[in-house]
């Protein structure tokens, strides 16, 4: 209390010298967020559906899990280097008179706009969804492709 | 039924379990969402499975206690180089125990889109009946 007063500075209950300095690393923590999670961790749930990107010599594949999702539900779009996808999901109705022990899945709409490094050749994009899992093979263009350059001994 | 409207959904990171005993294999397990429903006749349960091939998946019942295990194999090909990955895959894996007798002869499992539905069928016997009361 006495400390209050003289200097003005909100702190609750002074019950131990180092409350406030628990307090102070706990805001450091917040403000610089991944450190405090581990090298390891990915990056927090943003936005769904969580996809992964990986390259390979010619293509780009983008992977999302999206069980349940019928073709027809989804809408698929690439423009020079992103790709949007956006789809709803609706689960079957039931019977009537069932009584629910749990309910973890959810229905409703997603919308994700994803930019690749690279430019894409929009013409040959190939996406399939199969067992639940939607891969989108992006090809790249000709001008992203790594050349391989030979070195001339003269 | 109401309507339901359609909502944004939401991301979720794939819960980690850890299972009783340690898999012989080291990998990640998750748990799969379920719905888990029951009207007079039989038990109906939903999971969302993703990546699940028919042949992977081990559905077992013992004992009044339901497992399903299953393995997902990694879809990558050899040579892809991560550039960004936001989930990682794994086994899946959960228990249930169930408090009804079911009839084990007729359940009936369907896997299509990486949702996996089990009906399980109650014993005759369970089923309930009116009882007239004379009076």
């Amino acid at each position: 209390m006495l400390f209050r007063r003289m200097t003005g500075w909100p702190t609750r209950d002074w019950t131990s010298p180092f409350e406030e300095l628990d307090r102070m690393r706990r805001q450091m923590d917040l403000l610089t967020g991944g450190l405090s999670r581990g090298f390891l961790s990915e990056p927090a749930a943003g936005v769904f559906p969580l996809m992964n990107v990986t390259e390979g010599k010619d293509n780009y594949y983008v992977r999302a899990e999206l069980p349940g999702f019928e073709a027809e539900d989804m809408d698929i779009s690439v423009t020079g280097d992103t790709l949007s996808i956006s789809g709803e999901r609706k689960l079957p109705v039931e019977d009537e008179k069932a009584r629910y022990h749990r309910r973890e899945r959810e229905a409703g709409r997603f919308s994700r706009i994803i930019s690749l490094p690279a430019q894409m050749d929009t013409g040959k994009v190939e996406a399939h969804c199969t067992d639940g899992v939607l891969t989108v093979i992006l090809p790249k263009a000709e001008a992203a492709k790594p050349k391989q350059i030979a070195v001339k001994t003269s | 039924m109401a309507e339901i409207e359609s909502k944004a959904l939401q991301a979720k990171e794939k819960a980690e379990v850890t299972t009783p005993a340690e898999q012989t294999r080291p990998g990640l397990v998750f748990t799969p969402a379920v719905d888990i429903f029951e009207t007079d006749k039989e038990i109906t349960l939903l999971a969302d499975m993703p990546g699940v091939k028919a042949r992977d998946l081990n559905i077992d019942l013992r004992e009044d206690v339901l497992t399903l295990a299953s393995d997902v194999k990694s879809p990558e090909g050899a040579d892809e180089v991560d550039v960004i990955r936001e989930y990682r895959t794994g086994k899946y894996y959960r228990q249930f125990t169930l408090s009804q007798v079911i009839d084990q002869s007729k359940i009936d499992a369907e896997l299509r889109d990486g949702v996996l539905r089990l009906r399980l069928p109650k014993v005759e016997a369970a089923t309930p009946r009116k009882i007239a009361v004379k009076s």
